[in-house]
């Protein structure tokens, strides 16, 4: 089975620490780490147990982002996928859900051969789960999505059985291949990286990161590696490559605009505040009774 | 043409409550916009259907009755929004934004190319101008939702695309009847006009639906624990606390994501909206996410450690002290004052 893994690589939003918001209010990206969206290591997890109980199955990595996104790729080799691709251009910048399946869609044409996409529910930067659907819909594709877990596959039948979460219980459905899959949080966590594997990729990079590693005149380090190995070689692809319309990229090919964006301050309270002794707090919960909060 | 519609989640022959919010929603939007208020229902056996939505004010019901149709799956219900659409070409497009809303609405919004923001906190209508372009947008719909992880909060517009589509969590707007003896038009349309045999491609082999098993949406009265918690045996701590109160227990999204507590008792914008007349936060920071779940409870007592926690500015009653310390106290003394 042909296998793409849709990834993302997201600032960490649940770890947002005093420095994260700037001054004058806007966010400081710079003091996010990095990570790989967490549902998307779910999906990884179930494409990479398909590769082991179906031999012969690759699984491709899939994201898009600027170049230092080529992370995400490593860490897919790292866990055991066969390949991926980098889709980076300043033209996808800006893109809401509908501009970034429009480009992903296009790279999965490129991609040519597929039998299953799948990728995390949602991105914890915008929590809208809605590039899945959006991808399935441009390539003219069923989904499914909240997986829980993949419990069969029919390669010769072309069917695939999921088990999938829904409002207050869980479903079992089949679909057919090709199919795009959104796999929930809660389903098997991803297996840690292959120390073999590790060794292995390590030095893989795109093209980017090369350019930065030599930007001051430096040599690239092991240069001589990436024509030895070409598995190294991390590839890139611009709108050009996969044949991207440009009115559909970024944010022109975005519907949705952001007209305002508020920071966050809360009108204070004319509140009381009480210690934790056990004066205050009998207290309070007097209080609360005499004017039947509570009881 | 140019109405407010809103997609009608059934289970069964029941039409959910987040529904019949949006219809609210959608009526009041409707007036503001002086057009009509239209609802679709797909599934099997709605005849009863319009007596449960016509007392929220629609002014014309579009049903899609067949075998097939329910349990739901994407591209029956999928074709059925994108046919109608094209003909109707309606402005705005609401649904919940619940399994089947977060599954349908993007597909939709893709093959229509329209905009749709996910998991909205408030819908207003207002005027846009585009600067750039120099060009006026009036009346647009302000699709506004915290993002960033609940850092900001957004405003969104859809300048110039049909229609324009938000999903709504449940218990986020409020479900009034308008009229019981509201009269609007009935379509029974045709369903294998909209959606073509090869639809049906995903088929539904077993399902469970569990009816829930705490009622924290209409708590009168929420304990809620966050991160601050330190483990699921500190929640033990909160439920000793609820069953005394009869109060129920909530969870922050950290807390839910460290796995302190059960997913389903997730209150705020990617959970459970509730309006309880005591909400007791233990040890909960209060991110804007966290705060647009509960912001509307009648009296807020937060137990915090941290004296600038955020969600102390919206509390009524601040209490510095660790949550070991102060609940062990609540639970003695609301023992000893309330016999």
């Amino acid at each position: 089975m042909k296998i793409v893994v849709l990834a993302k690589q997201v600032p960490d939003t649940r770890n947002v620490g005093k420095d994260a918001m700037t001054a004058d209010g806007t966010i400081n990206r710079a003091a996010l780490p990095a990570i790989f969206n967490p549902e998307d290591l779910n999906a990884l997890e179930q494409a990479l147990r398909l590769k082991e109980t179906h031999p012969g199955s690759t699984v491709t990595m899939l994201t898009m982002g600027p170049g230092r996104a080529a992370e995400i790729i490593r860490e897919g080799l790292y866990r055991g996928a066969d390949g991926g691709y980098l889709l980076t251009d300043r033209a996808f910048a800006g893109a809401d859900t509908l501009a970034t399946s429009y480009a992903l869609a296009t790279a999965i044409r490129k991609i040519g051969e597929y039998d299953l996409i799948i990728g995390g529910r949602q991105a914890i930067d915008g929590d809208t789960a809605q590039v899945g659907p959006q991808v399935a819909e441009k390539l003219g594709l069923a989904q499914v999505t909240y997986a829980e877990e993949i419990l069969d596959v029919d390669e010769a039948g072309r069917k695939i059985t999921i088990k999938r979460h829904i409002d207050g219980g869980v479903e079992t459905v089949t679909a057919p291949l090709p199919l795009v899959i959104t796999v929930n949080g809660s389903a098997a966590p991803c297996r840690p990286r292959n120390a073999k594997l590790v060794q292995k990729y390590k030095r893989a990079l795109g093209a980017q990161e090369k350019a930065a590693a030599t930007k001051d005149g430096a040599e690239l380090p092991y240069s001589d590696l990436y024509a030895e190995r070409p598995y190294l070689n991390i590839t890139e692809w611009s709108a050009a490559d996969v044949d991207a319309d440009l009115a559909q990229c970024g944010l022109s090919g975005s519907p949705t605009k952001v007209k305002a964006i508020q920071n966050i301050s809360f009108q204070a309270k004319e509140s009381k505040t009480l210690t934790g002794s056990d004066k205050d707090v009998e207290e309070l919960i007097v209080e609360l009774l005499a004017n039947h909060t509570i009881g | 043409m140019n109405n407010v519609f809103v997609y009608l989640e059934i289970e069964g022959t029941t039409v959910a409550d987040v529904s019949l919010e949006l219809l609210t929603k959608g009526r009041k939007l409707a007036d503001r916009l002086g057009c009509r208020l239209e609802a679709i229902a797909a599934g099997h056996g709605l005849a009863d259907i319009e007596k449960q939505v016509m007392p929220y004010g629609v002014d014309r019901l579009h049903i899609f009755d067949a075998e097939g149709l329910f349990p739901y799956t994407s591209l029956p219900h999928s074709s059925i929004l994108i046919n109608l659409f094209k003909e109707e070409k309606p402005q705005i497009c609401l649904m919940g934004a619940t399994v089947i809303g977060r599954d349908l609405g993007p597909r939709v919004s893709s093959a229509l190319t329209s905009g749709l923001t996910a998991d909205c906190t408030a819908l207003e209508i207002g005027d846009h101008e585009d600067k750039k372009a120099g060009k006026v947008y009036e009346n647009l719909l302000y699709q506004i939702r915290p993002a960033f992880g609940g850092n900001i909060v957004a405003t969104i517009v859809n300048p110039e695309h049909r229609p324009q589509m938000a999903t709504v969590r449940e218990g986020v707007m409020k479900k009034e009847i308008l009229d019981e003896n509201y009269k609007g038009e009935v379509i029974n349309h045709d369903v294998a006009k909209y959606v073509h045999e090869t639809d049906y491609v995903v088929k539904v082999i077993d399902r469970h639906v569990e009816k829930a098993k705490h009622n924290l949406k209409g708590a009168s009265i929420v304990v809620a624990g966050g991160y601050g918690m330190g483990s699921r045996e500190g929640f033990d701590m909160l439920f000793e606390l609820a069953k005394e109160l009869h109060a129920e227990v909530g969870a922050s999204r950290a807390a839910v994501d460290a796995g302190f507590a059960d997913h389903d008792r997730q209150i705020g914008q990617t959970g459970v909206t509730v309006r309880p007349k005591l909400y007791i936060a233990c040890g909960i920071s209060g991110q804007i996410q966290h705060i647009a779940g509960m912001q509307e409870s009648s009296i807020i007592i937060s137990i915090n450690s941290d004296e600038n926690a955020p969600i102390n500015a919206i509390a009524d009653y601040v209490i510095n002290g660790t949550v070991e310390e102060v609940i062990p106290k609540m639970i003695k003394y609301y023992k000893s004052h309330s016999k």
